[in-house]
């Protein structure tokens, strides 16, 4: 899931401004593509793994990030190897390894808010166009917050469905979750208002 | 202390609300009423989430017509479902929310959010995602964040509706506690059995306006 992944501690990455690691993923995601060699990517992402016991988690959270995209680092192998060779798929797969580790990494030590107040920061020469930073974090912000909320409510409508033999049905699921989600969003709005939220 | 003069509110010509004209200056207000029947409309009035058709709405000294934004800071609202309330994915974070609007330094935010936390049990959940939490949890939460802007009242919209016995007992013990004048619409009567005073709607408009031994009884005819 992807909201709420920070983990708290006081770690040397968890207490770097939230800017400097967004810029260091940046940076690092750019740099592994001009990197040819393998052996060179792979001390890249050695030093990225050590990252973690040095923040604190352990290989089990280390795991936890690899694991989802672990068959995507399989087919893209597999896809170089029949193309090139083996060291061009080692280069693909590390770079992979590398940028999402890193990025699993920047999640776990920097707060949502943090991320957000860099997001406005960064945004803040954008306003003389019209753009309105805090809009477009909270924005973001909520995102991140109703992704599970959406979900749950996908999971009870398909239940609800089930219940009453219409599993197969798409449409069954679809119309439901439109309507509970725009219902949803019109709440929100609200209390969004009854929070006393000023961006001008 | 609220005062209402003659206020309509119409949806697509319907009308919602019907003509009312009250004062309320008790600590402990309930509103109870058949689904439809205006009671909701009626406390989305009272912090400015509804303009009036016609009439007036006032709120001590801030018209609700003209002053929506500040009144919305004096006048908190929980809402029946925390999930919609909750805009931040990480506990302490979504209680700052408010705070932020109030340009208030970080040292003040973070004193605030860690004493409401402790008042209600979730300072271990400072950094949990705030989608993990029991529903009680939410709910306390939801109130935690209207809590720390220091409104001078409160509105709690059926706040119980959604809770098991357990969540329910402690939402209600959280309410008793609070110091400010709270306002509770809801279908649990004895919640509100022991306020100073409950007003009854039927078709948008107040039909009784009594005590909650008289008001609740009168209801309970109404409903059988």
């Amino acid at each position: 899931m992807i909201a709420g992944l920070y983990i708290d501690g006081n770690s040397a990455l968890h207490r770097a401004a939230a800017g400097l690691k967004v810029l260091a993923l940046v940076l690092l995601g750019t740099g592994v593509f001009l990197i040819p060699d393998w052996p060179v990517l792979a001390v890249v992402l050695v030093t990225v793994f050590v990252l973690y016991p040095v923040s604190g988690f352990g290989p089990r959270i280390l795991w936890a990030q690899i694991r989802p995209i672990l068959w995507l680092l399989v087919l893209f192998f597999a896809v170089q190897l029949w193309l090139n060779d083996w060291q061009a798929g080692l280069v693909v797969v590390f770079r992979l390894a590398a940028i999402v580790s890193f990025a699993g990494l920047v999640t776990l030590t920097t707060k949502t808010s943090d991320m957000l107040a860099a997001l406005e920061r960064a945004m803040t020469p954008l306003a003389r166009f019209g753009v309105n930073p805090e809009k477009v974090s909270l924005a973001f912000s909520m995102v991140l917050r109703f992704i599970p909320v959406i979900a749950q409510i996908g999971h009870e409508i398909r239940d609800a469905q089930r219940a009453r033999g219409l599993d197969k049905s798409v449409l069954a699921l679809v119309v439901p979750l439109i309507i509970r989600t725009l219902k949803t969003a019109d709440d929100v709005a609200d209390a969004i208002d009854a929070r006393s939220f000023d961006p001008d | 202390m609220i005062t209402l003069e003659n206020v309509t509110v119409e949806f697509d010509q319907r009308r919602v609300l019907d003509d009312i004209s009250l004062s309320l200056c008790e600590r402990r207000i309930g509103i109870v009423g058949a689904n439809g029947s205006g009671k909701s409309t009626f406390v989305r009035l009272l912090n400015g989430l509804q303009v009036a058709s016609s009439g007036i709405v006032r709120v001590d000294d801030f018209d609700a017509a003209k002053d929506g934004r500040k009144l919305r800071r004096h006048v908190g609202f929980v809402f029946q479902n925390p999930d919609n309330q909750i805009v931040y994915p990480v506990v302490e974070e979504d209680i700052a929310f408010g705070l932020k609007a109030l340009k208030l330094p970080k040292d003040e935010i973070d004193r605030r959010i860690d004493e409401v936390l402790a008042r209600y049990d979730l300072s271990d959940f400072k950094t949990h995602s705030s989608h993990l939490l029991s529903g009680g949890q939410k709910q306390l939460l939801a109130i935690s964040g209207v809590l720390v802007m220091a409104p001078r009242y409160i509105i709690f919209d059926e706040p119980t509706t959604l809770l098991d016995l357990r969540n329910r007992n402690r939402v209600e013990r959280a309410i008793a506690e609070l110091d400010q004048t709270v306002i509770t619409v809801s279908h649990d009567l004895d919640l509100i059995a022991g306020y100073d005073r409950v007003l009854v709607f039927e078709n948008g408009r107040i039909a009784c306006d009594d005590v909650p031994a008289i008001a609740i009884a009168r209801y309970r005819e109404m409903m059988a």
